[in-house]
C-alpha cells in the first residue's frame, strides 16, 4: 500500500531555473518525442477531412484545403458491407453488448485469481499460475481451432456467452498477473486480522480486498476495453452476422480489396471506431498510472 | 509427512478451491489441452480438418526446410530482439524525464499513452501511409529541398523489419513507460535524499539503485511486452503483409496462412509447436527465477 | 398465467406466418468493394423476390479473411445457409466429411450438365459423380494491362504481346516510367507467373504440368525457358512499391507504369476511372501471345442444416443463382463471365467480348485452384513472392517449384 499512498508527487531533483540547459534539454527531448507520437494521428485526422481529389495530389502532412466531413458521415452511416449500406454504426451496439459482458466476467474472475493466489494459496497454485502466464504468450491463431472445438462441444458456439467466454479466457493471464501483484502488496496483516475475526473467502475479498483495490480496476478496465473493443478475429470467427462487433465493418471498409481505396473515410472509419477506448484513455490518464504503479510495482 | 492428510488439505477452504476453479479449468483444458491437441495433430496429415493419421516428423522436416518459415524465425527473432530492447528503454527514459518535476506531465503522457488505445491493424495502416516514398516522409523530405533522400524502409527487404519497428514502439512504448514511471514513484524518497548526501550523480542513482529496485516493474513489462512480440501478427498484415517478397513475415502469419489459407493444419500445428516450444525454452527459467529461487512466507 | 399464455400464442403464431412467407438463408462471402456488392445484390434481389430471404453476412479481407470464419463456422456446428468458396479443392474435405447439401437433384431438374459452360466449372463441383456447388462466374487472370498514353508520348506504338511489351521496356524507364506495376502481396506474384507460364511455354506444356501433373515436364527446358522469362520481367517491376493490386492497377490507369499483368477484374478500375478499352488502355488476353485464358472463378456451397423448410430454400437459391436472367445481371455488375453460354451480354465491353469470344471459341484452360491443393497453391504462392522480389537464381526457383508441386501429387 505504500507505494500507492506515495504516488502523488514527481520525484527526481528539483529544477531550479526555468530555462536552465537541463529543461531545454528535457523538454526539447520530450516535444520531439511527443511529435514521433502525435504525427500519426494527424495524418489520420487531416486526411479523414480530405476529398478524395485532393488525397491523390499527395502530401499527407499538410492541412486540408476544402474541408469536408463526408467522409465521416460515409463511415458513420453509409459504407457498405456487402448489402448492408449503414456503415459502422450497425456494429457499434454489437460492440457494446459484447464489451459490457465481457468486461465484466473476465475482470471478476481474475480478480478472483489474483486474490486466491496470493492469499488462498493451495498445492499446485504456482503451477497453475506460471500455465497462465505460459498461456499470455500463445499466439491467438494457434488456439483458434482447439477453441471452435471446445465451444462447440459446450453447445455455445456462435452464442453472445461463446464469445464472453473466450474473450475471458484470453483475458485472464495478464489480469490474473495484475491482481496478483497487486493483491500481494496489500500487507498480509490486514488478512491475517479478517481471518482472527473469522471472515472467510469471500467476506474477505468483498469487505476488505475490493474496497482497497480501486486503482487495479481501473487499469483492468482500461486494458480490457481496449483489448475486446479492438478484436477481430474472435467477435467474426465465434460469432455470427447478427452479432459482429463495429470491427468487422472496419475491416471490411478498409480492406476492401477491390475498388478505390477511400483513404478518407478508412482513416475517419478508423478514428470513429477507435474512439471508445480513446476517450477512457483520455478520461482516465492519471489512475491508470496509479493503478498500475499498484499492479505492476511488487511482484 | 508432517502436514494434514491430503483429503483434509483438499476440502479446506473450499471456497477458495471453488473460486479457482475458472481459472484450473482455463489453465487445464484450454492452455494445457489446446497444446496437446495441438502438438498431437502436429504429427498427422491433416488437411483441412483434423484427423489421427500419424506422418511422424514428416510436417517438422518440410517445416524446417521451408525458406518463408526460416525467414519467419529470423524476423521474430531480430524484431524481437530490437523491441525488447528499445520498448524497455525508451519507456524507461521517457518515464525518467517525465519523472523530472516537469509542467504538463499529463499532457505528455496522454500524447504517449494514446497510441496503445488503438489496435495493431491501425497502426500499421497509418504507418504503412506515413513511411510509403510517395507521399510520406521522403517525398516531405525531398519537398523541402533535400532531392536525393532515400527513407523507404518498407520496400527495402534489408530494412522492413525496422519499418515494422517504428509502428510497433509507437504503439507499445507508452504504456511501458506507464508501468516505468509508476515504479519510480514507488522507490522511497529516502533513497533519493541518501544518494544526494552522498553525492551520487543523478544517472548513476537511477542506473545503479533505482533501476535494481524495481526488479518487478521490469520483469512484469517483459511478460507483457514479450508475450505481445511472440504474438506479432496483426501489425504485419496490415502494414507489408509480410513483404516485399518474404521479406518481413513472421511465424504467427505462417501457422494461420498454413492452417486456413493452404488448408494443411499438420504443416500450421507443426510450426505452432514450434512456437510454443521456444516460449516455453524462454519462461522455464523465468518461472525458476520467480517461484525457485525463493520460497514464498 | 393469462397473459403469459396469449403471449406465447401470439408469439408462436407470429413465427408461423414469418415462416410460410419466407425461409430466411443467411449467406457469407468476400465481396464487398463497390461492384462486388452490387453484383451480390442482384441475388438478393432475385432470391427475396421468389419469395425467401438474403441475409447478407459480407466479410472483406478477400478470401484470406473470410475462409477460415466460414470453415470455423461448418466445423464449429453453426453454419450459414450458403456460402461462397472459389471453385475447386477448398471446401472438398467439408463435402467428404458429409457437411454440405447434395445438389445433384437440383443440377438435374434444371439441366446443369448441358448448359454449364466450359464443363470444368462443375466438374470442380462434383464429388464422386454428386454435384456440390453451385458455379456463379468465371474469372480468367491471364492478362496484360496497357497504358496507351505512356507509348504515345515515347512515340512508339503501343505492344501487341508480351515480347514486344518486353522489348520496349528500356524505352520506358528512359522515359522515368516504371515498366511493369505489380504489388507487393504473394498471389499477386505467383498470377503473373501463371500467365507468363501459359504466354511463353504454351498450352500443351501447361497441361501436361498442371493438369497430367508431369514432373518430367514441370523440370523440362521449356519451364526452365519460363523462369528465365519472368525473372526478366521481375527486373522491369523493381521500381512497383504498391500494396494492392488495384493500387497496381492505379499505376497504369495514371501512366506512371506502362502495364501490369492481372485477371480480368482490373477492368472494373479503368470503367472507374473512365478510361476507354482500346482507346485510353489496351487488354491482352494471354498477354497476347497465347488467346488461351484459364477459367476460375467463384461457387456457392450449401452447409446441410437439419430444418427440411431450409434445405428447400438452398436448392430454390442454387437454382436461382445459375438462371440465366440472375446470371446476365449479376455478371454485368461484376466485371466476370456468366457460366453458361446460352445469355445475352450484349451489353459487355471491349474487353469483356474478349473474354467471351475465347470463352466461345474453347481456347481456355481449368483454373490452378481446380487442379491443385490449396496447400500446394500457397507454397507456390511464398516462392513466386520470394522470387519477383529478391534475386534468386531461375534455376534455384526452378528446383524449388518442382520440389512444391511434388509435395501435392
Amino acid at each position: 500500500m505504500a507505494n500507492v499512498q506515495s504516488l502523488q508527487g514527481p520525484r527526481g531533483t528539483k529544477p531550479r531555473r526555468r530555462f536552465s540547459g537541463r529543461n531545454i534539454m528535457i523538454y526539447g527531448t520530450l516535444l520531439f518525442v511527443s511529435l514521433y507520437y502525435i504525427l500519426p494521428l494527424w495524418v489520420m485526422v487531416m486526411t479523414s477531412l480530405k476529398g478524395m481529389p485532393e488525397i491523390r495530389l499527395g502530401n499527407v502532412f499538410g492541412p486540408p484545403v476544402d474541408i469536408t466531413f463526408q467522409p465521416w458521415v460515409k463511415a458513420w452511416a453509409e459504407a457498405c458491407t456487402g448489402l448492408n449500406c449503414d456503415g459502422l454504426s450497425r456494429g457499434f451496439w454489437n460492440s457494446v453488448q459484447i464489451l459490457v459482458p465481457s468486461v465484466i466476467l473476465s475482470i471478476a474472475v481474475a480478480s478472483v485469481n489474483g486474490y486466491a493466489l496470493v492469499n488462498w494459496r493451495f498445492k499446485g497454485s504456482e503451477v497453475f499460475f506460471t500455465i497462465l502466464i505460459f498461456g499470455s504468450f500463445i499466439p491467438y491463431q494457434v488456439m483458434l481451432y482447439p477453441i471452435v472445438i471446445i465451444l462447440r462441444e459446450m453447445g455455445i458456439y456462435g452464442t453472445l456467452w461463446g464469445l464472453v467466454l473466450v474473450h475471458t479466457i484470453f483475458g485472464m493471464p495478464i489480469l490474473t498477473l495484475l491482481f496478483r501483484n497487486y493483491f500481494s502488496s496489500i500487507p498480509e496483516e490486514l488478512f491475517k486480522a479478517a481471518r482472527v475475526d473469522g471472515a472467510g473467502f469471500w467476506g474477505i475479498y468483498f469487505r476488505i480486498m475490493l474496497p482497497m483495490s480501486l486503482p487495479i480496476f481501473v487499469v483492468a478496465v482500461i486494458l480490457q476495453v481496449t483489448g475486446i473493443w479492438n478484436d477481430f478475429l474472435f467477435g467474426v470467427v465465434y460469432t455470427k452476422p447478427d452479432l459482429y462487433p463495429m470491427t468487422v465493418q472496419l475491416n471490411n471498409i478498409v480492406n476492401s480489396v477491390q475498388g478505390v481505396k477511400e483513404y478518407n473515410v478508412n482513416m475517419a472509419a478508423t478514428i470513429l471506431t477507435g474512439l471508445v477506448p480513446l476517450i477512457v484513455y483520455f478520461v482516465s490518464g492519471k489512475l491508470f498510472v496509479r493503478g498500475i504503479a499498484a499492479g505492476a510495482v511488487k511482484g | 509427512m508432517s502436514g494434514p492428510s491430503w483429503q483434509m488439505r483438499l476440502f479446506r477452504h473450499p471456497h477458495a478451491k471453488i473460486a479457482a476453479i475458472p481459472m484450473i479449468l482455463t489453465t487445464l483444458v484450454v492452455f494445457v489441452g489446446g497444446t496437446a491437441w495441438t502438438v498431437v495433430y502436429s504429427f498427422t496429415n491433416s488437411k483441412l480438418l483434423p484427423r489421427l493419421k500419424f506422418v511422424g516428423f514428416q510436417q517438422y522436416d518440410r517445416l524446417w526446410s521451408n525458406s518463408r518459415w526460416q525467414v519467419s524465425i529470423e524476423n521474430l527473432m531480430l524484431y524481437g530482439v530490437f523491441a525488447l530492447v528499445f520498448t524497455i528503454a525508451i519507456g524507461f527514459l521517457l518515464a525518467v524525464l517525465l519523472d523530472q518535476k516537469i509542467r504538463f506531465e499529463d499532457t505528455f503522457r496522454t500524447v504517449m499513452l494514446y497510441p496503445f488505445a488503438l489496435s495493431f491493424i491501425v497502426t500499421g495502416l497509418v504507418w504503412q501511409w506515413i513511411l510509403n516514398p510517395e507521399f510520406g516522409v521522403q517525398s516531405m523530405v525531398r519537398a523541402l529541398g533535400w532531392e536525393d533522400f532515400v527513407f523507404n524502409p518498407l520496400y527495402d527487404p534489408d530494412i522492413v523489419m525496422f519499418g515494422l519497428l517504428i509502428a510497433g514502439l509507437w504503439q507499445g512504448t507508452g504504456f511501458v513507460m506507464c508501468i516505468m514511471l509508476a515504479g519510480l514513484r514507488g522507490v522511497d524518497e529516502d533513497i533519493w535524499k541518501a544518494a544526494r548526501v552522498d553525492g551520487i550523480p543523478t544517472w548513476k542513482t537511477y542506473l545503479f539503485i533505482v533501476v535494481p529496485m524495481m526488479r518487478p516493474v521490469f520483469i512484469t513489462t517483459l511478460v507483457i511486452v514479450a508475450s505481445g512480440i511472440i504474438k506479432l501478427y496483426d501489425l504485419v498484415v496490415a502494414q507489408t503483409s509480410g513483404g516485399p517478397g518474404i521479406a518481413s513475415q513472421v511465424p504467427a502469419m505462417y501457422v494461420y496462412d498454413y492452417m486456413f489459407t493452404a488448408q494443411n493444419l499438420g504443416q500450421g500445428l507443426a510450426a505452432s509447436t514450434m512456437m510454443l516450444l521456444s516460449v516455453l525454452i524462454v519462461l522455464i527459467p523465468w518461472a525458476y527465477l520467480e517461484f525457485g529461487g525463493r520460497k514464498h512466507g | 398465467m393469462k397473459f403469459k399464455a396469449l403471449f406465447g400464442l401470439l408469439a408462436a403464431g407470429l413465427m408461423a406466418t414469418s415462416a410460410a412467407n419466407a425461409t430466411e438463408l443467411e449467406v457469407t462471402h468476400w465481396w464487398t468493394s463497390g461492384g462486388e456488392a452490387a453484383a451480390v445484390a442482384e441475388f438478393a434481389k432475385a432470391f427475396d423476390a421468389s419469395g425467401d430471404k438474403w441475409i447478407d453476412g459480407a466479410i472483406a479481407g478477400s478470401g484470406g479473411t473470410a475462409r477460415p470464419i466460414m470453415i470455423s463456422r461448418i466445423t464449429g456446428g453453426d453454419p450459414m445457409g450458403a456460402t461462397q468458396f472459389n471453385h475447386g479443392n477448398q471446401a472438398l474435405e467439408l463435402v467428404e466429411a458429409g457437411l454440405m447439401l447434395d445438389l445433384t437433384d437440383v443440377a438435374e431438374a434444371n439441366n446443369w450438365k448441358e448448359i454449364i459452360f466450359p464443363k470444368s466449372l462443375l466438374d470442380a463441383c462434383t464429388v464422386d459423380g454428386r454435384i456440390y456447388c453451385a458455379p456463379v462466374n468465371i474469372h480468367s487472370p491471364e492478362w496484360l494491362w496497357i497504358s496507351n498514353k505512356v507509348y504515345e508520348d515515347i512515340g512508339i506504338p503501343v505492344p501487341k504481346n508480351w515480347n514486344e511489351f518486353v522489348a520496349s521496356a528500356p524505352q520506358v524507364e528512359a522515359a522515368g516510367k516504371i515498366p511493369l506495376a505489380l504489388g507487393n502481396q504473394p498471389w499477386q506474384s505467383n498470377l503473373a507467373f501463371g500467365a507468363i507460364t501459359t504466354a511463353v511455354a504454351g498450352l500443351d506444356i501447361w497441361k501436361a504440368v498442371n493438369v497430367q501433373k508431369d514432373m518430367g515436364v514441370a523440370a523440362g527446358p521449356e519451364m526452365a525457358a519460363v523462369f528465365e522469362a519472368a525473372a526478366s520481367a521481375r527486373k522491369l517491376a523493381a521500381k512497383s512499391t504498391v500494396q494492392d493490386w488495384n493500387q497496381a492497377t492505379n499505376l497504369v490507369i495514371t501512366d506512371q507504369a506502362a502495364g501490369q499483368i492481372m485477371g480480368d477484374w482490373a477492368q472494373g478500375e479503368f470503367q472507374v476511372a473512365q478510361e476507354v478499352a482500346g482507346k485510353d488502355y489496351t487488354c491482352l488476353p494471354g498477354l497476347g501471345l497465347n488467346a488461351y485464358l484459364s477459367t476460375g472463378g467463384d461457387a456457392f456451397y450449401f452447409p446441410k442444416l437439419d430444418d427440411d423448410e431450409k434445405e428447400a430454400a438452398q436448392k430454390r437459391l442454387a437454382a436461382l443463382l445459375v438462371s440465366p436472367k440472375v446470371q446476365v445481371a449479376f455478371n454485368l455488375k461484376k466485371g466476370s463471365l456468366p457460366i453458361r453460354g446460352d445469355v445475352d451480354l450484349s451489353a459487355a465491353n471491349d474487353c469483356m467480348k474478349k473474354g467471351l469470344d475465347l470463352l466461345a471459341s474453347g481456347n481456355i484452360l481449368p483454373s490452378g485452384d481446380m487442379v491443385w491443393s490449396p496447400d500446394v497453391m500457397t507454397q507456390a504462392a511464398d516462392l513466386m513472392v520470394e522470387f519477383w522480389k529478391s534475386d534468386m537464381p531461375a534455376g534455384e526457383a526452378h528446383k524449388r517449384w518442382v520440389a512444391i508441386l511434388e509435395t501435392g501429387l
